[in-house]
């Protein structure tokens, strides 16, 4: 935490971010430098929605957490940042893409703190947030970016002012195919389906399920997979035996869906960084704290003579401090976004966003 | 794709045993590294493509990828070649020590000509009203043709980009364009079949077109308004094509909606 010197003038610009695309509700302080650009957090706090084993998160209900929960979370980010709200520059909030009932009511309560405490609203597109906050944690310079989360499943490559996608999934995104695998083990949500699935996969390894395997140039696509491992699981809830005669365990399962879904994604990524000839890769997202995945990223990128960068969970999952941290770079480009234009939208893609900020 | 001098990889086995050339390494893509070397004879210059084992990947994985895709590519140029299609020849393969020797093909890939074309434009892409873009178009129109006969005969690329697209030189066709209309001159060639299909469903030679939209727009945007020239050479380049543009539509909606959640 850096500390001002009261007498000087404005030294640092300041934002708070609010978060709340999917299910979890972020609300985070950051601090730039304006001579050198260093940004600092000053708070992180975070709230989930958990829904029970074998369910998702209906937007609704995630709706109703996150206003249930907003003020508190608000309270905690000033206190811990210890700023008063005079310091605050900006309100910066998820403008998309996400679920459309969680991300009115987060920028409901966005607006609501603009207009309390009279300051200026910046919109910020969340996968921007994740990318922009990934670069600053790690301080990857122009990586090939992997967002990997329950709701998206990019390879972005930084060219001409916009964060280029230049592989997605066709079908659903990587994170929901593990959340919806979750669900079919009745594996808990709690903290996350993912993390269990990674702790599960640990104890796996004995043999590995042939599922399919669908990379299709820098695209890939994960409902056949998904479909494939739901009716293994049936069958193996049925007793049915592996390729060495014993019978298959969830932890089997897990392994073999990890194995495969993230050679997958290493594939499309490798693919991405021979094409625009970079060999730094940078994983975020929700997905992107799987050490697994990780871990198979740095292989392939020790390989090509390059490295891998990722963050933990604080950045990976969906925070608040990223969006104050993209919103804030926005600011201070000039970029405000009108009272009456502070809309959310729940299609908002990465390419959409003109990155002013950098050259 | 540049190969990197620094770098010193293990020579796949077909290329330690002796020859009258030694082999170089030309590339190392995504998918494997790209040997030239000769074959038969010392004039007769060959492309070995290897597929190193990937650390990364879960060793059964592993096998039945490389085995599968060496095989699968080996019989898809075979086939394209009996069928006319501008590809290059395969000469020999060994399928589970993952390689495969083909016919070398001269020239450069069609993303550096389109490049050398653009050269410094400025940033929205809008030409100068004098510059005479028809070069640039008939290469467009090439491309949708080349990938138009592909289609045809029933093979998916799976990776068309115009990186794995080669530009090779007219021999018979002497040319007294200026030196920037050369840099977009010559047959196409498409390369790199490692992830070819076969299939004549009008949905995968969608995902095919579109796979190549993507990335044509992502490597160049500075001429993705030109687009459109391959898509209109390729309609009228075999009976089905039409309704395959039409399912391309369907495709880019697909595309678009994956910006649902965060």
């Amino acid at each position: 935490m850096t500390t001002t010197t009261a007498t000087s003038k404005k030294k640092r610009h300041i934002a708070l971010g609010c978060e709340g695309s999917a299910n979890k509700l972020g609300i985070g302080i950051i601090a730039h430098d304006p001579l050198t650009g260093a940004a600092t957090v000053l708070s992180n706090i975070r709230h989930t929605f958990v829904s029970p084993p074998g369910t998702g998160f209906l937007p609704k209900d995630t709706a109703r957490h996150h206003r249930a929960y907003f003020v508190r979370v608000a309270k905690q980010a000033l206190a811990a940042a210890g700023v008063s709200v005079s310091e605050i520059d900006c309100i910066c909030y998820t403008k998309g893409p996400g679920m459309g009932a969680p991300l009115t009511s987060v920028a409901a309560g966005a607006r609501t703190l603009a207009l309390l405490w009279e300051k200026e609203l910046v919109g910020v597109n969340h996968c921007v947030g994740h990318i922009e906050m990934g670069r600053a944690i790690t301080g990857a310079e122009n990586p090939v970016v992997l967002y990997v989360s329950g709701g998206n499943t990019q390879v972005i490559a930084y060219a001409e002012q916009r964060y280029r996608i230049f592989g997605e999934a066709l079908d659903i995104a990587v994170g929901n195919c593990l959340d919806r695998f979750a669900r079919a083990l009745e594996i808990s949500n709690d903290p996350a389906p993912g993390y269990n699935i990674e702790q599960l996969a640990k104890q796996g390894g004995r043999v590995l399920v042939d599922l399919p395997y669908a990379v299709k140039g820098m695209d890939c696509s994960f409902s056949g997979i998904l479909t494939q491992a739901e009716e293994v699981v049936a069958q193996m809830k049925k007793g049915k035996k592996g390729p060495d005669g014993e019978a298959i365990t969830p932890a089997d399962m897990c392994f073999s869906l990890q194995e495969t879904v993230f050679a997958m994604l290493v594939e499309i990524t490798e693919r991405a960084m021979a094409h625009v000839g970079s060999n730094q890769v940078l994983i975020v997202g929700g997905v992107g704290c799987n050490e697994r995945l990780q871990e198979m990223m740095g292989a392939m990128a020790v390989e090509r003579g390059g490295s891998v960068y990722a963050t933990d969970e604080r950045f990976c999952i969906d925070n608040g401090i990223m969006i104050a941290h993209a919103g804030l770079l926005a600011y201070e480009t000039g970029f405000r976004t009108p009272l009456v234009e502070s809309t959310c939208t729940q299609r908002f893609r990465t390419d959409e966003v003109f990155v002013k900020w950098r050259k | 794709m540049a190969a990197t001098e620094e770098q010193q990889f293990p020579l796949p086995k077909i290329l330690t045993y002796p020859a009258s050339a030694p082999p170089s390494l030309i590339a190392q893509g995504a998918e494997g590294r790209l040997y030239k070397t000769t074959h038969l004879e010392s004039g007769l210059p060959c492309a070995l493509k290897y597929r190193p084992s990937k650390p990364y990947r879960h060793p059964i994985l592993d096998a039945r990828l490389t085995k599968a895709r060496i095989a699968a590519e080996a019989k898809v140029l075979d086939r394209c070649y009996r069928e006319g299609v501008r590809v290059p020849a395969v000469y020999a393969l060994d399928a589970a020590a993952g390689w495969v020797m083909i016919e070398w093909v001269d020239g450069k890939p069609v993303r550096q000509g389109i490049n050398d074309w653009l050269g410094e434009r400025p940033e929205d892409g809008t030409p100068a009203a004098s510059e005479d873009e028809t070069p640039l178009v008939d290469l467009m129109k090439r491309i949708g043709e080349a990938v138009g006969n592909l289609h045809r005969t029933g093979v998916i690329h799976g990776d068309l980009t115009t990186s794995n697209m080669m530009l090779k030189p007219w021999a018979s066709r002497p040319s007294n364009a200026g030196d920037k209309a050369k840099a977009v001159e010559g047959d196409i060639v498409l390369i790199d079949f490692g992830l070819a299909t076969q299939s004549s469903s009008d949905e995968d030679r969608a995902v095919d077109l579109y796979v190549l939209e993507r990335a044509f727009a992502s490597t160049h945007p500075r001429a993705e308004r030109l687009f459109c020239h391959v898509l209109d050479s390729y309609k009228p380049s075999y009976k089905k094509a039409p309704s395959v543009i039409i399912k391309l539509e369907d495709v880019r909606m697909r595309g678009r909606k994956k910006s649902m959640l965060g």
